[in-house]
């Protein structure tokens, strides 16, 4: 035994001759391959299956897929809702190189894309006279973020983790600001003031894509000149990952000192992981402002950041699939977020399946479905008899569902104070009954259900524009817990 | 190929010729804030020799490490690579010159397969080339078999040979390796000794930080032993082995 003093024995000269056991084998790495092999049934098929076909070919489908959107709807908002998501893919795959590759938290990522739409703004409309063809913008303006990127990179290389994020969130609202109150601007009061950014009024009229003396009219030109560069930039960030810079930015996120003790130059990676995040950006706010014909600085701000934040960790940081999974996912249900009939679907369906997850066995979960409908007749009927007001009130939702729910929930006539009332009770019931544990648990359930059923036909259902944010929410939290590396990032590994 | 800024002279395959060791350090005073780390440390590295600097805990070992490597610098004293003084020289100017470590810890990149570690240690060398990663290859046969696998999922012995794997990727002159006895079970200390001593063999010069006395002199050629921050004894291993006070300290018999 080592360390005990006796001799060393003698050291064979290869380790394969060794009679000792090989090092490293150990039993669960050694079955690794043949584990996964057992997974049968038809699950097991299809990931076999799946796992076959190399990346490129899911991007390909991605892209017929969006290809023939405008070909199989002609719905003028579907169009625009789909051009409105590959914006957010091109966000999301830019901010995927600093925060998924580089490991950089950059709060100020979409100042980007709004230096991006600004340049377009001023160097292709009527504000200062300039009517630069496409080609030309483009270009200046791509080059001209990367640059910023690069600037504020420069500072900042040094800063770490939580500093890099206050930094660069100060950057981004200073963009902002700047851009908000730039109605008057003066050269360190030497000059006399100049309307740079239009202030709160933005700069309107921006001339659209137009080169070789055509230009993009239709929502449609616009959707797939927004896939096409959205493909370009998936191709590029794809060899640039599968390259040796790619794995040295990967590198540098999981371990900064190694990467320097093996020669990296640690600070230039950084700068120029930003820089092409930055051009990126800059290149969608290009694309943003050309269609909507008009910037305005509050485009910029905070919520667009954790919007493309959330797609990013959603759809999993560092993983391509993840970035079009997270913006799909993501934008789309804040669309449909916004139609209260189907955000009720929505919301029931949400219970119904953390229910389904959660509350095991299945003895329970029927118990808790009963009791919860139970427990709503009851007050129903209950409430009929002693308090009429409570029960006068129409669901939101029609059919099925909302003839089942006039039944079942209480709906005043006058809801606000009684519903305001009831959401702070919700919170504070929801906080309780995860203190709980086994039986105890599941009986306070039943009313918490019931709670929150009353609480979204009264008070939140009123509201889709606050609504659609809190169920955006719910619904990460839920993925988030069930899958903590996002939809298809790779499982971080952890060396213990 | 490396790009990166200034390039390194390199004469010869082991030191320089006038016969200067390919690390010195010298008369070496490091502090912590107020706290006196190292206290006139001088120690050597010959092309070729396995030298191992043995302490226990506190004792300034890893301060060693990090003020060869630059992370620290010393407020007194010189470190020369190859005759070159480059006290204060930055890490990166250190590690051109021809240094690789094996990190305490190993500090591999667990989430990407052990093929993309080794080539990350040949960063400077363009990614390697296909007789680097067979030199290594041969060195430890199980890389092989699982070079696509993700580093973080391999056990703690294979976890120790894909480091010592990603330092030799950089072709060092000198190779430091910082306790690589840690967490390891008895048995695969012994193998990962033997495995040093191969790699050895092959001509790359080491710095062996340890606590394992017994095992890291059986294969060194020289040993430095450390005690709060000064050289308590230095020797052929040989004789350091039948030195009594070490015997007590560290062999307990």
């Amino acid at each position: 035994m080592a360390g005990s003093g006796s001799d060393i024995p003698p050291v064979p000269t290869r380790p394969e001759q060794a009679p000792a056991p090989r090092i490293g084998v150990d039993e669960w790495v050694a079955t690794h391959e043949a584990r996964r092999d057992l997974g049968r049934g038809l699950v097991g098929v299809v990931r076999r299956e799946l796992e076959r076909v190399p990346r490129p070919g899911f991007y390909l489908a991605f892209a017929v897929a969006a290809a023939l959107l405008p070909v199989v709807t002609s719905n003028g908002y579907v169009i625009r809702v789909g051009f409105d998501t590959l914006l957010y893919m091109l966000l999301a795959l830019g901010l995927n190189i600093v925060v998924g590759y580089a490991g950089l938290l950059d709060l100020g990522y979409v100042a980007f894309y709004g230096f991006g739409a600004y340049g377009y703004a001023m160097l292709a409309s009527p504000k200062f006279g300039l009517h630069w063809s496409t080609l030309a913008v483009v270009p200046v303006v791509v080059v001209a973020t990367a640059i910023l990127g690069f600037l504020v990179a420069l500072p900042s290389r040094r800063l770490l983790g939580d500093y890099l994020a206050i930094v660069t969130l100060f950057f981004g609202q200073l963009f902002v600001t700047v851009v908000q109150n730039g109605q008057a601007m003066s050269f360190l009061g030497f000059t006399r003031p100049y309307d740079v950014t239009g202030g709160p009024n933005g700069i309107p009229d921006i001339d659209p894509f137009n080169a070789f003396g055509g230009r993009i009219s239709s929502l449609d030109g616009y959707y797939y000149a927004a896939l096409a560069i959205f493909l370009a930039a998936l191709a590029a960030v794809y060899l640039v990952d599968q390259s040796r810079t790619g794995r040295a930015w990967k590198s540098l996120r999981e371990d900064a000192l190694a990467a320097e003790l093996m020669g990296m130059p640690v600070n230039r990676l950084k700068l120029v992981a930003f820089a092409f995040g930055a051009a990126i950006a800059g290149l969608t706010g290009t694309l943003f402002a050309a269609l909507n014909t008009a910037v305005f600085a509050a485009d910029f701000d905070v919520p667009t950041l954790i919007i493309v934040y959330a797609m990013l960790i959603l759809g999993g940081a560092g993983s391509l699939g993840g970035v079009i999974l997270g913006a799909l996912i993501v934008n789309v249900s804040l669309e449909v977020l916004r139609t209260p009939g189907h955000a009720t679907w929505v919301f029931y369906g949400l219970l119904a399946a953390t229910l389904v997850v959660k509350v095991r066995p299945w003895r329970w979960l029927a118990a808790v479905v009963v009791g919860t409908a139970g427990l709503g007749f009851a007050a129903h009927a209950v409430a009929a008899a002693a308090w009429p007001r409570g029960v006068h009130g129409e669901p939101a939702v029609g059919g099925v569902l909302g003839s089942g729910l006039r039944h079942w929930v209480l709906l005043p006539t006058d809801p606000r104070t009684i519903g305001n009332v009831a959401f702070v009770c919700l919170v504070l019931a929801v906080l309780w009954v995860t203190t709980l544990r086994g039986w105890a648990q599941k009986l306070a359930l039943v009313p918490t259900l019931y709670l929150a059923a009353f609480v979204w036909e009264n008070r939140l259902i009123d509201e889709p524009s606050v609504t659609r944010l809190i169920l955006v929410g719910v619904i990460l939290i839920v993925l988030m817990n069930a899958r903590p590396q996002g939809l298809v990032g790779s499982a971080r590994v952890e060396i213990v | 190929m490396s790009g990166t800024g200034d390039q390194v002279s390199t004469d010869g395959e082991h030191g320089s010729p006038n016969g200067e060791p390919l690390l010195v350090l010298e008369g070496i005073d490091t502090f912590y804030g107020p706290i006196h780390i190292l206290q006139g440390l001088n120690l050597e590295v010959r092309a070729g020799e396995l030298v191992c600097l043995l302490g226990g805990n506190a004792s300034g070992k890893s301060t060693t490490l990090k003020t060869i490597l630059g992370i620290v610098e010393p407020r007194n004293g010189t470190v020369r690579l190859e005759g070159e003084d480059v006290t204060r020289r930055p890490t990166s100017y250190r590690i051109r010159k021809g240094i690789a470590i094996v990190p305490e810890n190993r500090r591999l990149f667990a989430p990407m397969t052990v093929l993309e570690n080794l080539e990350m240690g040949a960063y400077l060398h363009g990614g390697g080339s296909k007789e680097d990663f067979e030199r290594v290859y041969s060195l430890f046969p199980v890389l092989y078999e699982r070079r696509s696998q993700l580093a973080g999922t391999l056990s703690g012995g294979e976890q120790q040979m894909v480091a010592m794997g990603r330092a030799l990727m950089a072709k060092p002159k000198l190779l430091l390796m910082d306790e690589p006895s840690m967490g390891l079970a008895p048995i695969l200390v012994e193998r990962s000794f033997e495995i040093i001593k191969q790699v050895h063999e092959a001509g790359v010069a080491m710095l062996v930080v340890e606590q394992n006395a017994n095992v890291s002199l059986s294969i060194a050629d020289r040993g430095y032993v450390l005690s709060t921050g000064r050289l308590v004894l230095e020797g052929k291993a040989d004789e350091l082995r039948e030195n009594e006070d070490l015997r007590k300290a560290y062999l307990g018999r």
